[in-house]
């Protein structure tokens, strides 16, 4: 139960150029549009062909350059679950869900209508079998998607970016669909999004992708808790982020022209960016070793916080360090100040 | 009104039939010509592309008669082709109804051709996709994905093709000739009775084609309609 990717494809503005393996797990991939991502599931599906490389789903080879393997889509066993679900528009739920059963053969219409509807009960799509997408919600459209590739008994899941289409409740509900689905599956599940929680919830390795190659490849609560790059520190969620250098003990966020003592406990000697958790400032005494003056310069009002923007005092950055502070106690953070943050919140990172 | 109806009575109404059975054939011809011209050459690349559909659309610019002097140049019994189809298998094709269905089909194709091609050029290349992943074969996806996909561009090609076939004068004139009872046409008959001075009889083809090209309007637009109930009035 496993996939083993290592692929290159040239796509114009950039080189698609990765490599991994996953076992039964769910793998995400994290990062943003258009670097890489849908493109190799859809390598792996096997309706984009990578220029070179290899690709094994479950120890099969279903793609090698070198050994002129090339599986049709229609033989890899894949369960692709689109962005827009692509449910075939003139077929019922029925019907597309029968399109599963394609690669089981030639079978009586009725034997497959009974297999078919074992899929409709299992997703919760009884009543609606003999209706058309079109006049489906969005979520039973996601529910016929499922239904229809459960229906294809796939080697391996490639869930592209499943949640985008949804408005915010749905997405809620239909997230909880979908974990059950991965939870029950016997294979390797991957799925591709930018939205950092649905990551942080639904998978249990991340790859995070820049440009086409993968930045850092790491379990999620690695990652989160200890992003490497700059990259994997804005997508797991890092609000404040600087270039930044070291000069001796101390350490130079170059955008917010602060500077406090260099944390050693990091492992990274010399980083070359800097992130700092938003809802992780505290106030301190001018004598804390990472302290810095402050001044705030807006206090937004959001939802369930208040996020403050703050910068060095008497600085005329325009690049504004934002603090997320509790509504009930941003009254007690003074114009001026000194604030600082634990020392494990802040973060080394490299390129 | 004694005259009308004696008119009525002695009406040769054979071009109505010709004309409805050459377009009928012609349709069916040029349905699954266009649509297989047009899956092939969204295949091709970009400049083979180009070429191919220059010459594919080409029937739908050239004058008429142009074409049916090119397949007069084909079929005339004096040219390899012609002779060859009429000393091997019998088949005749000028002056005959089969030259009928090939200059009209010709002349038809180019909207088949097109409007199949608009067609698929806007479905959801995912549609294709997952028919795939899903396992069924590229054959089997393009008639019951593709083309049901593609419905509302393909019907309204196929019925002006069907409009186009119907009204064809110029290279079936040519090809075929105007034979009363084998080959003329409702255009033709038009053209044949007007230069004898029978405005009548001309005015009775002409309405009854005007209805024809009525019909066949109103139902594009009642297929392009039917589909999506979007308001876009203004």
């Amino acid at each position: 139960m496993s996939i083993y990717v290592d692929i290159r494809k040239n796509l114009g503005d950039f080189t698609l150029d990765v490599k991994f393996e996953a076992e039964q797990e769910t793998l995400a991939l994290l990062g943003d549009s258009g670097c890489g991502k849908s493109m190799t599931l859809k390598c792996i599906a096997g309706v984009m062909r990578p220029d070179e490389g290899e690709i094994r789903i479950n120890g099969r080879t279903v793609f090698d350059s070198a050994k002129k393997i090339d599986l049709k889509p229609q033989q890899r066993r894949v369960g692709y679950l689109f962005q827009n679900y692509a449910l075939f528009p003139n077929m019922t739920v029925a019907e597309n869900i029968m399109a599963g059963l394609e690669r089981k053969g030639r079978m009586p219409k009725d034997e497959r209508r009974r297999q078919a509807m074992q899929y409709v009960e299992r997703l919760q799509l009884a009543g609606l079998e003999d209706r058309y997408p079109n006049e489906l919600s969005g979520g039973q459209q996601q529910r016929t998607a499922l239904a229809r590739i459960l229906a294809s008994e796939p080697d391996i899941l490639l869930l592209d970016e499943p949640f985008s289409a949804l408005d915010a409740t749905l997405r809620w509900e239909m997230e909880q669909v979908v974990r059950a689905t991965i939870a029950e599956f016997p294979g390797t599940a991957m799925l591709v999004t930018h939205d950092r929680d649905e990551v942080y919830r639904l998978s249990d390795t991340v790859a995070v992708y820049k440009d086409g190659h993968i930045d850092v490849l790491d379990e999620k609560w690695h990652l989160f808790a200890h992003p490497q790059t700059a990259t994997a520190a804005r997508l797991s969620g890092c609000k404040n982020l600087s270039p930044a250098h070291r000069e001796g003990d101390r350490l130079i966020a170059d955008d917010w022209d602060i500077s406090f003592a260099f944390p050693e406990s990091g492992d990274n000697a010399d980083p070359a960016w800097v992130g700092l958790r938003a809802h992780r400032f505290r106030l301190c005494g001018q004598d804390d070793p990472y302290a810095f003056e402050f001044e705030v310069v807006n206090r937004i009002e959001d939802t369930f916080s208040f996020i403050l923007q703050i910068r060095k005092k008497g600085s005329q950055t325009e690049r504004l360090i934002r603090w997320e502070i509790e509504k009930a106690l941003h009254v007690d953070v003074p114009d001026t100040g000194y604030v600082s943050l634990p020392v494990e919140e802040i973060l080394l990172l490299r390129e | 009104m004694n005259a009308i109806l004696e008119m009525a009575a002695g009406f040769d109404w054979s071009p109505f039939w010709i004309s409805l059975k050459t377009g009928i054939v012609a349709t069916v011809i040029c349905f699954f010509l266009g649509i297989f011209a047009a899956r092939k050459v969204l295949r091709l690349g970009p400049k083979a592309r180009a070429a191919v559909d220059g010459i594919l659309t080409l029937p739908m610019v050239l004058a008429p008669t142009v074409a049916g002097f090119f397949l007069l140049l084909l079929f005339s019994l004096r040219r390899p082709l012609g002779a060859f189809l009429y000393g091997t298998f019998g088949i005749k094709v000028v002056q005959t109804w089969l030259g009928c269905i090939i200059a009209a089909s010709v002349i038809a194709f180019p909207l088949m051709y097109r409007n199949a091609r608009a067609a698929f050029e806007q479905i959801d290349i995912d549609l294709v996709y997952a028919a795939r992943t899903l396992g069924m074969s590229d054959l089997k996806l393009f008639w019951k994905v593709v083309v049901p996909a593609a419905g509302p561009g393909i019907a309204s090609g196929t019925v002006l093709t069907f409009a186009r076939a119907l009204g064809e004068y110029g290279a079936t004139s040519m090809l075929a000739g105007n034979i009363a009872g084998v080959t003329g046409t409702i255009s033709q008959r038009i053209a044949y009775v007007i230069k004898n001075g029978d405005y009548a009889t001309g005015a009775v083809w002409v309405v009854i084609m005007l209805l024809i090209a009525l019909g066949i309007i109103i139902a594009i637009n009642l297929l392009a309609g039917g589909r999506s109930r979007r308001q876009n009035r203004w």
